[in-house]
């Protein structure tokens, strides 16, 4: 008898995404698929993106039509054995549509945000997963929100809670009265992870939030669990000040898509959406002040201000680098001659944005790692009992 | 994000920048329920209720309840403006504006080009338009055309609750005056808006749907009319882009040949009458700026050359529907040379 079946459902990209589109379907009933193969492309209002088979084995029905609707959630295909059944199949397939008729409220409704008190402001958290494994904490990088994690946080919470960042001033937190600082921001990150009650974590920062994990690293070091940096600040003085300067100064779609473009090896994937959604947040009042003020503290000069190096090579817990090959923004030369407990991974056909360009891969590396930094942990603990 | 009402969207515009610039008046009729009237005051908010509280927050001085004299209160916050005051006219239905076109046309329009740029005039009047709530002919119009005719005017036609409220905050803080229109039939429209203050750029038109078969271009209330023909001619087949151009003056052309250039055909829903309207006059620009890109016809939705109905059957069979939008999509759709 055989037992791999596996369900091919619409994802989640995002948190506010409760349905997707079907545009094409990028393999055929009877084809081979390897785990990570693109076999559906999917669009959403904000996005379209390539859906990757989540285990190896042969397509065997395919349960959508292109160009047709279906919720977060919702079968679209099935993946199993050459040799599965079809009664084991069609079994399959009613069993998750039972499923997910009585599930079907809870699955598509969008998981809420919540703003919780930090030092100067709210914090904007968005909380995805449970179980008892130690969380991880994704941070965002400067000009971002969490939505930049929308194809990695509900990977990763498959296995742990996932709690998603929107740091001060960015996203849906508020704009802090005082200046930013990286210090400052660190600060209310600190404070917004005590108010949820994470003390320890795995860290997941992009760009400037690897400066900020970089600092929680060096004076909170009990918070952290592990360490995954993608295209990090903080290594290196060298940032492409151009970039920073026509994010800052961009007031129409043309600009502001040029200037996004520099983050991506493929810069098709900078959609009008996009682009929208980032001018959308740029016209709040005090948002482009207060970034101005922290890219002015972060980057004078156009130079990076701080370099920790020092706290990678101090690091008592596992750090992983992982860096766009086309990085553009911060160049990947930056992850030479890291103290040797870093381990760097170099991701191809990606610039700045990785973990959106290539989350496939970003995601198994980020999953991967996380477990065996938990494993670590297990021997060590039952030692001390 | 919260959920607010088109109505409070433009009310929290008006709370917010009143806040941070006390040279904003507020200026109209019945705006507190009508001055020295009996009973509570400000029990209702305005004619439409958009006004609503911002007596009690800023006082008789900067919330002004007006006589009916629109000739009188206009002319008078174009000189406010002229002085330096940001004041925001609410006009109860646009159709009133005609006793006012002196005010508007000759002087608030052409002050700063006729003082050499010496001159501003920081002025927003807002006005009701558009047929459906019964009103008959001469509370119904959709007049915006006029305006857009006239150099010197800006003029503002919000489509949603998020964009009523960045769009009334812009206009706000513009130096020229606006006009900025209000469909009736939206103020229960609820939509995300966020909390605080933010604004929309004059002359970026909003991409509401992408589709790579027809361009459907559609204003105010029309918008929602296009958006569902869309949703059904998509269960048929048939990808429609919705672009919502948001102001008239100044027109973000740019958009519009951009979707054009990408479909190929066009289809605009305008609730104004269809000559000399909104409709004709992007139709004209699409067939100077874009000829080469279109496989058919432009086709125009909009209400006969007649005044707005009173009998409710009328009135309806007036306002473009979604299904004469369909009808006009599978026109030029099936087109051919």
């Amino acid at each position: 008898m055989a037992t791999n079946i596996h369900a091919i459902t619409m994802p989640r990209w995002g948190m506010t995404m409760t349905e997707g589109r079907v545009v094409a379907w990028l393999a055929e009933v009877g084809d081979v698929l390897s785990s990570g193969q693109e076999i559906l492309e999917v669009e959403t209002e904000k996005i379209a993106n390539a859906l990757e088979a989540s285990a190896s084995g042969v397509l065997r029905r395919k349960l959508i039509e292109p160009q047709s609707t279906a919720a977060v959630g919702s079968l679209l295909g099935v993946i199993a054995d050459a040799n599965a059944g079809d009664a084991e199949i069609e079994a399959f397939v009613a069993a998750h549509q039972l499923r997910q008729k009585s599930e079907g409220a809870a699955e598509t409704s969008v998981p809420a945000a919540r703003l919780v008190d930090a030092i100067d402001g709210r914090i904007n958290i968005l909380s995805l997963g449970d179980g008892t494994a130690t969380p991880a904490v994704l941070i965002h990088g400067f000009g971002g929100d969490l939505n930049s994690w929308l194809f990695n946080q509900s990977d990763l919470a498959a296995a742990r809670p996932v709690h998603a960042v929107d740091l001060p001033a960015h996203g849906a937190s508020s704009i802090p009265s005082g200046s930013l600082s990286l210090e400052s921001v660190t600060r209310a990150v600190a404070a917004a992870l005590d108010d949820i009650g994470v003390k320890r974590a795995h860290f997941v920062a992009h760009s400037l939030g690897a400066t900020v994990v970089l600092l929680l690293t060096r004076d909170m070091p009990a918070r952290v669990a592990s360490l995954s940096l993608i295209s990090p600040a903080g290594l290196g003085t060298q940032i492409d000040a151009r970039y920073i300067e026509g994010f800052l100064s961009a007031e129409r779609r043309p600009q502001m898509k040029q200037a996004l473009s520099a983050l991506f090896a493929d810069p098709t994937q900078v959609r009008r959406e996009m682009v929208d959604e980032v001018l959308r947040f740029m016209r709040g009042d005090g948002v482009p002040a207060a970034l101005r003020g922290l890219a002015d503290n972060a980057f004078p000069g156009g130079k990076q201000r701080l370099l920790l190096r020092d706290v990678v090579a101090s690091a008592a817990v596992p750090v992983q680098i992982i860096w766009g090959e086309g990085d553009r923004i911060i160049p990947a030369s930056q992850s030479q001659d890291l103290p040797p407990n870093a381990k760097v991974y170099l991701i191809e056909a990606a610039g700045h944005m990785a973990h959106l360009e290539q989350a496939g891969r970003v995601n198994e590396l980020l999953a991967d790692f996380m477990a065996a930094a938990d494993a670590a942990e297990k021997p060590t603990r039952s030692a001390v009992r | 994000m919260p959920q607010k009402s088109f109505r409070q969207a433009l009310n929290e515009a008006l709370r917010l920048e009143m806040r941070r610039d006390d040279g904003i008046l507020v200026i109209g009729e019945d705006i507190t329920g009508g001055k020295g009237a009996t009973g509570e005051q400000d029990a209702w908010g305005g004619a439409f209720g958009v006004t609503k509280g911002l007596l009690k927050e800023f006082g008789e001085e900067r919330v002004l309840d007006t006589p009916i004299t629109e000739s009188a209160f206009v002319g008078a916050a174009a000189g406010a403006a002229m002085t330096g005051l940001r004041p925001v006219v609410e006009i109860m239905f646009v159709d009133f504006l005609g006793v006012c076109f002196d005010q508007i046309f000759n002087q608030a329009a052409k002050f700063r080009y006729m003082f050499g740029g010496k001159a501003v005039t920081p002025m927003v009047l807002r006005a009701t338009f558009g047929a459906g709530s019964g009103s008959a002919s001469q509370h119904s119009q959709t007049l915006y055309p006029i305006f857009t005719h006239i150099p010197g005017l800006k003029v503002v036609i919000p489509s949603n609750p998020y964009d009523a409220k960045g769009l009334l905050i812009q206009a706000i803080r513009d130096d020229d005056p606006v006009i900025f229109l209000e469909n009736k039939m939206l103020y229960d429209e609820m939509g995300e808006v966020p909390d605080g203050a933010y604004t929309i750029p004059f002359a970026e038109a909003n991409f509401v749907r992408e589709g790579r078969d027809v361009t459907i271009i559609a204003l105010g209330r029309m918008v929602k009319r296009a958006m569902e023909a869309a949703g059904n001619l998509a269960k048929r087949g048939t990808e429609c882009a919705v672009l919502d151009p948001r102001t008239l003056s100044p027109l973000d052309a740019d958009s519009i040949i951009e979707s054009v250039e990408q479909t190929g055909r066009v289809v605009i829903v305008d609730e104004s009458y269809p000559r000399c309207g909104a409709a004709a006059d992007i139709a004209a620009l699409i067939a100077e700026e874009a000829f080469g890109a279109l496989k058919a016809p432009i086709i125009k939705v909009t209400p006969p050359h007649c005044p707005v109905p009173y009998a409710p059957e009328l009135e309806n069979a007036f306002i473009p529907s979604a299904a004469r939008v369909e009808a006009a999509v599978a026109r030029v759709m099936e087109f051919r040379r």
